[in-house]
């Protein structure tokens, strides 16, 4: 962890006022939980009501210029030929030993393709983006990497979100699918919103100029229904809703096939590759390789946390937890591990060591809690 | 002769303690109430505050030997676990098995109803090494 001087969110007073309390994250101070709603309540709140988070701390970036397509499709598995206007996939940044360098949202918005990213790999992000823009560039392509610093983000996630957007912006968004994102305007204030989220439940993130987003949250949290959460909640929700949390469940050693994640690699592009790393993916792919798998697990007995081994029926050790929570949904300790191949099927007895314990454990399908997105 | 000085001293000292009741504190955040050669062990309210709600907790068996070295126990949050050790070395002779069914107590009397365990300390010498009160608040408000 950095001892550098952490930096603040344009929101950081708004939390302040309203009792965070404040953790250190990927160089951030963040709000944990606030007072009077701890995290088990608030994750709670989130799923019977809604939630605002601040993931300000998150990069945004514009990828604009004739060749955006092409430039972007060489550093992440989406198809973003196909990707219609206004659609939003979630992306994985390759490697060239065909890991996963991060995750991101991308959207494709009229005139370029508007980029959220982890902040904990904001600035190995952009560097990578610029990097190759500028190999690009050299060769005469039109594209241009503009990191977006005057629009903080905050979502607004379960399932009062609608209604609670729909009174504040006066929209309709009851046709807005999810993982679609448009321009709304909030009170004159033009904002892009993004129906997706990262706790399971429908939701929106919006993109809002700094200097009008504390008014607009304070608006938002004028309605009963909504509450702040912090860093903690949003944790718990992701994982109950089988959501990987980059830097634990997916980072640069794991692929995509391990991790789960082919879903995200456009058809088109298994036939073409053409992004970092695609010859080793796209030969996983094709031959259901790679040595292990993502799993999700429920532990019988004590909740399992990250690091914790993973134990064959016969108590040989396969694997290893990577995040693990008593699920505040479900009253099950649950978990997501990567073990060999042969013990990924859904109901495999597995063990996990917990202190000088050997737990029951079986692999269950993820997401543990069913997902509530918005159909059209 | 030093020697027998400085354990004539601890002598008296324990003598005192043993009938006088007090709380100690530990830098892992547990109190300990002492009373008559047993020591009741929980996490302080400062310790519940940091950790959140407690949703898991295990306490440590009756019967096993504990020293202020190796953990005998835990408390959970949603988010992380923190391992309970026993202040004192000793036997544990009791265990509050209400905490592990209701996990809420801790929160709601962290010092109280929400105790964890207690343990037949070996050795009284051991108490003076603890915090007291005052340094124990220097502690956790050095730490905000």
């Amino acid at each position: 962890m950095s001892t550098g001087a952490l930096r603040r969110t344009a929101l950081y007073d708004l939390h302040k006022e309203r009792g965070a309390k404040f953790a250190p994250f990927a160089g951030w101070d963040m709000p944990l939980v606030y007072d009077g709603l701890g995290a088990l309540d608030s994750h709670m709140h989130t799923r019977q009501h809604a939630s605002v988070f601040d993931v300000s701390h998150m990069l945004q970036t514009r990828i604009a210029g004739r060749d955006r397509h092409r430039f972007l499709e060489g550093l992440v598995v989406a198809d973003l030929k196909e990707l219609p206007l206004g659609g939003a996939t979630l992306s994985l940044f390759t490697n060239a030993n065909g890991g996963i360098e991060d995750d991101t949202i991308i959207t494709q918005q009229d005139n370029s393709l508007y980029v959220v990213s982890n902040a904990g790999c904001a600035d190995k992000d952009l560097a990578h983006l610029q990097r190759h823009a500028k190999a690009l560039q050299d060769q005469g392509a039109d594209v241009d990497v503009c990191r977006i610093d005057d629009h903080s983000l905050i979502a607004l996630q379960g399932p009062a979100s609608q209604s609670a957007l729909e009174q504040l912006a006066a929209v309709k968004l009851g046709q807005m699918p999810f993982m679609t994102g448009r321009l709304v305007d909030i009170g004159g204030v033009p904002c892009h919103v993004a129906r997706s989220g990262y706790t399971g439940e429908d939701g929106f993130e919006l993109s809002i100029p700094t200097s009008e987003v504390r008014s607009i949250t304070a608006r938002l949290l004028e309605n009963p229904a909504i509450k702040l959460a912090g860093l903690a909640a949003r944790d718990s929700l992701r994982l109950e809703a089988g959501l990987c949390l980059y830097g634990s469940d997916i980072d640069a050693t794991t692929t995509p096939v391990e991790a789960g994640l082919v879903w995200t690699i456009g058809k088109r592009r298994r036939r073409e590759g053409g992004f970092i790393g695609a010859d080793i993916i796209l030969g996983q792919v094709a031959s259901k390789g790679g040595d292990r798998r993502r799993v999700g697990l429920v532990i019988e007995g004590a909740p399992a946390r990250a690091h914790a081994k993973v134990l064959s029926a016969e108590g040989e050790e396969v694997g290893t937890v990577t995040s693990g929570i008593p699920a505040p949904s479900l009253g099950k300790n649950i978990a997501m591990a990567y073990v060999p191949k042969r013990f990924s099927k859904k109901d495999t007895p597995l063990k996990v060591k917990v202190r000088s314990r050997t737990l029951d454990a079986r692999v269950v399908k993820m997401p543990f809690v069913a997902a509530n997105y918005h159909h059209v | 002769m030093f020697a027998l000085l400085t354990r004539t001293a601890a002598a008296a000292r324990t003598a005192g303690i043993a009938r006088r009741n007090l709380t100690k504190y530990t830098k892992s955040h547990e109190w300990v109430k002492i009373e008559q050669g047993v020591g009741t062990v929980g996490i302080t309210n400062y310790a519940q505050s940091a950790l959140g709600d407690v949703v898991y907790v295990e306490v440590p068996e009756v019967g096993i030997e504990a020293t202020p070295d190796e953990p005998v126990g835990v408390v959970e949050s949603v988010k992380s676990t923190s391992d309970i050790y026993s202040p004192l070395s000793g036997t544990i002779v009791d265990a509050n098995q209400a905490v592990v069914e209701s996990t809420k107590l801790i929160n709601k009397s962290p010092e109280a109803d929400g105790w964890l365990f207690k343990v037949k300390f070996s050795s009284a010498d051991e108490i003076d090494q603890l915090l007291d009160l005052a340094a124990y608040k220097q502690l956790t408000e050095s730490d905000d």
